[in-house]
């Protein structure tokens, strides 16, 4: 549904995307997971064809955004991070004129006006100047609008920013709703946001994608960056050079210890049953095993660290 | 006519009724043509005709476009609703088509409230008067507003900024207007007939004297279109910064 390939741009001299590929598949959300500055708003501003990238090119629905801007229009629905509205009209005017302006015949219009006043919650302020309503009403209206041609793809850049926590959850809920009848982008600078939703996470930093995949896919990568330490009862070398001949284990380090043998192992895969084994055939009592378990929350915290120094060190 | 230009010009036009600087415009304008009407031309021993009005409101309009216009795109820009206006399908011309018609009804509406000038000087000299005038005053009025509008239209196009927006306005007006007729009248020859070309305002003055010019009539729909096609190739490029 969505088909990205080596998309960069440059504001003058910033690089605000660099390099960015990724697909998306119709029926999935994906979600665009970045700290402030890392380029999802500048992404989704291309793919929207708000504005064109400096190299590199994408499709939506098959059509370029570049050559074929208006059909890639239609396909869309979007709620851009700033939520910009027409203050001085009411809610129902303004979805009348966005639906219009969309080309929605009359009938159309009414139903989905209707069906989007309902699923937004916004039944009860529709004859509301938008000038009045507080910055929740104005993002779901915001989304309604996005909604209301009922599009193929949703692109929501941000939408629970600067909701308060009932409606946060309440607006995730209805993304997952959604998700059942559109492909959905949406961008957030909140892992459990993101965690919550989305069947696919990209992670972007630096206007480059560090991390990408599933939930599970990204927990996977983190175990194999996170450490298992074991404690055995003895000493010498003997038990470090054991360790590191099991299959799996990729790297020993011995940690410092009064009267024990410490050691932090990295390996592919779970290796606590063939060291427990191991410990057990030799003779080595093991005082404490644990996996130093990353959340994904310090992975995202890591590698946008990372990014950072790259960053720093290649300007 | 293309709908999405219609359905944008419904909406600006809509949106001039909660703009307070619009009810400054219009009040000011109705209020000078009101006073000047009063005062000078609706008076015993006054020729029955509407030339002077006209050629007054002609003058104010330099001032007051510039305000109606300022809003149209830097609005959308400092706003930040550009973006949602421009990732729906439509064009780019017709979002400024769509904006100046908007703002041109609502010019042709301020008109209508000085038609009852025109029926009293008519129905005083006992329907006696050519009307031919007063109809050419008004299509010159209409004609000269769109010019203006456009390109007030156009300066909007091209800031963020309403202020440096309307100043812009003002000042390309002045010059169509006022410098090019003050100089024009001072030179002879070939400049003249350059200057006299592209001199808005004495063609304005020949609608009020009642001569229908096709001449005239083609010079502004096509300077007035060139102008917003500029504008559109403005509102485009920003695409590219
Ligand atoms: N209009 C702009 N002009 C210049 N630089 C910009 C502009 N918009 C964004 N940037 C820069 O591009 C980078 C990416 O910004 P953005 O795409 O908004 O990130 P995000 O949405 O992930 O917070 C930032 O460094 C930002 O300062
Ligand atoms: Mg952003």
């Amino acid at each position: 549904m969505i088909e990205v390939r080596n998309l960069t741009k440059y504001y003058g001299p910033v690089l605000a995307v660099d390099d960015l590929s990724f697909s998306l598949d119709k029926g999935q959300i994906i979600g665009f997971l970045g700290p402030n500055g890392a380029g999802k708003t500048t992404t989704i501003r291309i793919l929207t064809c708000f504005m064109p990238a400096t190299r590199g090119s994408a499709t939506v629905a098959g059509y370029d955004v570049f050559t074929q801007s208006l059909e890639v229009r239609r396909k869309i629905g979007y709620l851009p991070e700033s939520v910009p509205l027409y203050m001085e009209m009411r809610v129902n005017e303004y979805l009348k004129f966005r639906g219009q302006l969309r080309g929605l015949d009359r009938t159309t219009l009414k139903k989905r006006t209707g069906y989007v006043l309902e699923q937004c919650w916004l039944g009860d302020v529709a004859t509301r100047p938008i000038g009045q309503l507080s910055k929740g009403y104005r993002q779901r209206l915001g989304l309604a609008d996005a909604l209301l041609h009922d599009p193929d793809v949703l692109i929501l850049d941000e939408p629970t920013v600067g909701l308060d926590p009932t409606q946060i959850r309440a607006t995730r809920e209805l993304i997952k709703e959604l998700g059942k009848r559109h492909t959905i982008l949406l961008s957030s600078h909140i892992l459990p946001e993101v965690e919550a939703i989305c069947h696919r996470t990209i992670i972007i930093a630096g206007g480059r994608i560090v991390a990408s995949g599933s939930p599970e896919e990204l927990r996977r990568q983190i175990c194999e960056q996170s450490r298992l330490i074991v404690e055995f009862k003895g000493s010498g070398d003997a038990i470090a050079a054991a360790v590191r001949k099991l299959p799996m284990v990729q790297n020993v380090e011995t940690l410092p210890s009064e009267g024990a043998v410490r050691l932090a192992v990295m390996s592919k895969s779970d290796s606590r049953e063939a060291i427990s084994l191991l410990a057990i055939a030799q003779h080595w009592p093991i005082l404490e095993m644990r996996q130093e378990v990353a959340s994904l929350e310090d992975f995202f915290v890591r590698v946008v660290a990372d990014q950072g120094k790259k960053a720093v060190l290649s300007a | 006519m293309n709908n999405r230009v219609w359905v944008l010009a419904k909406r600006e036009l809509a949106s001039f009724f909660f703009s307070p600087i619009a009810y400054v415009v219009a009040a000011v304008f109705l209020a000078v043509s009101g006073i000047f009407f009063a005062g000078e031309v609706f008076r015993p021993g006054h020729e029955a005709q509407m030339r002077d009005l006209f050629d007054r409101q002609a003058f104010i309009l330099v001032f007051i476009v510039p305000m109606l216009t300022m809003r149209l795109l830097a609005e959308e820009f400092r706003s930040g609703t550009i973006e949602s206006l421009m990732t729906v399908n439509v064009r780019d011309y017709e979002v400024i088509f769509g904006k100046f018609l908007g703002t041109w009804l609502f010019f042709a509406a301020l008109l209508v409230p000085t038609l009852i000038y025109a029926f009293m000087v008519l129905g005083y000299s006992g329907w006696a008067v050519d009307p031919g005038p007063v109809v050419g005053g008004y299509l010159g009025l209409l004609l000269l507003g769109g010019f203006y509008i456009a390109v007030g239209t156009l300066t909007s196009s091209m800031t963020r900024n309403q202020v440096i927006s309307a100043v812009l306005a003002f000042l390309i007006l002045s010059v169509f207007t006022f410098l090019l007729w003050g100089v024009a009248s001072r030179l002879t020859g070939n400049w003249q007939t350059i200057l006299r070309t592209i001199n808005v305002y004495e063609r304005f003055m020949d609608f009020s004297r009642g001569l229908l010019d096709l001449r005239h009539i083609i010079f502004f729909l096509s300077v007035t279109a060139g102008i917003l096609f500029v504008a559109v190739k403005i509102l485009e490029s920003r695409r590219w910064r």
